[in-house]
């Protein structure tokens, strides 16, 4: 569901400064508060549970460990985000054989093959399948982009981070993730219309 | 002027305008185009339904024994305990 982190009684700065300070109860309700997210956000971008309850350990430990160096300059969950995407990438580096940087690989900046599927959608579809046969089908349709594309989907329409906040995390410039985002959202599009699409509704697929 | 924009400058420009990031002028332009263009409103309009599908997606409780581990492992390496178990609700 959305991102917000406001919930009753959850104060982020005051339990970072008290955590700051040595509260270890403190730290424990930020724990506690995001560590469904940071899992999920792990998930989607390493696509394992292995490595996404990996990548959660080690987020929160690196994050007592160096919570010193976090100055409040940006938002707690996004520092925590930062630090979970470098852990999850790692995942992803050291699954892969060839051993690339999944946010290095070249983007093919052409315009083919963005949009090829035009066919309006069913109505709903969260109502035309079951709350499982749709988390089936978004998670096929995101495993299946680049990891350069989903982890930049991923932070900004699914954590909703900000544009500035994605390339902080990232380390991309904001046009990086800009194109990225719209390649990733178009290439999802695609996908998700070969599904949704009205069935015998192909009258505009002439571009 | 009533030059209507090109469906490869309105793709360009989607995100900014789904995302409503755009100066009124400029906006206003891309939605002639996208009301004029059926292409360009059915790209336009199931990347929308695209984009709010995945916000929609539930949060799936944490696989049994991930949220027990964590605590573990915080707890053996640095000590870390949660504050009040019965205080939590597991969801």
């Amino acid at each position: 569901m959305g991102t917000s982190s406001i919930t009753p009684g959850f104060d982020e700065s005051a339990l970072v400064a008290r955590a700051k300070s040595g509260d270890m109860d403190a730290f424990s309700e930020l724990v506690t508060h995001y560590e469904r997210r940071v899992f999920r956000m792990a998930k989607q971008i390493t696509q394992n549970d292995d490595d996404a309850e990996d990548v959660l350990q080690e987020t929160f430990l690196k994050a007592y460990t160096h919570l010193d160096n976090f100055q409040g300059n940006s938002k707690f969950y996004t520092w925590l985000v930062r630090i979970a995407v470098n852990e999850a990438l790692m995942k992803l580096r050291k699954r892969r054989s060839d051993k690339t940087v999944p946010l290095d690989e070249p983007i093919n900046t052409g315009e083919d093959e963005m949009v090829r599927e035009i066919a309006v959608w069913d109505e709903n579809p969260e109502e035309s399948y079951s709350r499982e046969e749709l988390g089936t089908v978004l998670n096929e349709a995101i495993q299946s982009l680049k990891p350069a594309y989903r982890t930049v989907f991923v932070l900004r329409d699914i954590e909703e981070l900000s544009i500035e906040e994605t390339a902080e995390a990232l380390k991309l410039s904001i046009s990086a993730v800009k194109s990225r985002l719209l390649r990733a959202r178009l290439q999802l599009r695609e996908k998700l219309t070969r599904q949704f699409k009205k069935k015998g509704d192909d009258a505009f697929a002439y571009l | 002027m009533t030059r209507l924009l090109t469906c490869k400058q309105f793709l360009q420009e989607l995100n900014e305008f789904l995302d409503n990031e755009l100066d009124p002028a400029f906006r206003a332009e891309l939605q002639r185009h996208v009301n004029e263009c059926p292409n360009c409103w059915v790209v336009c309009d199931t990347t929308l339904k695209t984009i709010k599908v995945f916000k929609g997606m539930q949060s799936q409780p944490l696989p049994p024994g991930v949220h027990s581990r964590l605590w573990a492992y915080l707890g053996k390496r640095c000590g870390c305990k949660r504050k009040d178990e019965s205080d939590i609700t597991e969801v």
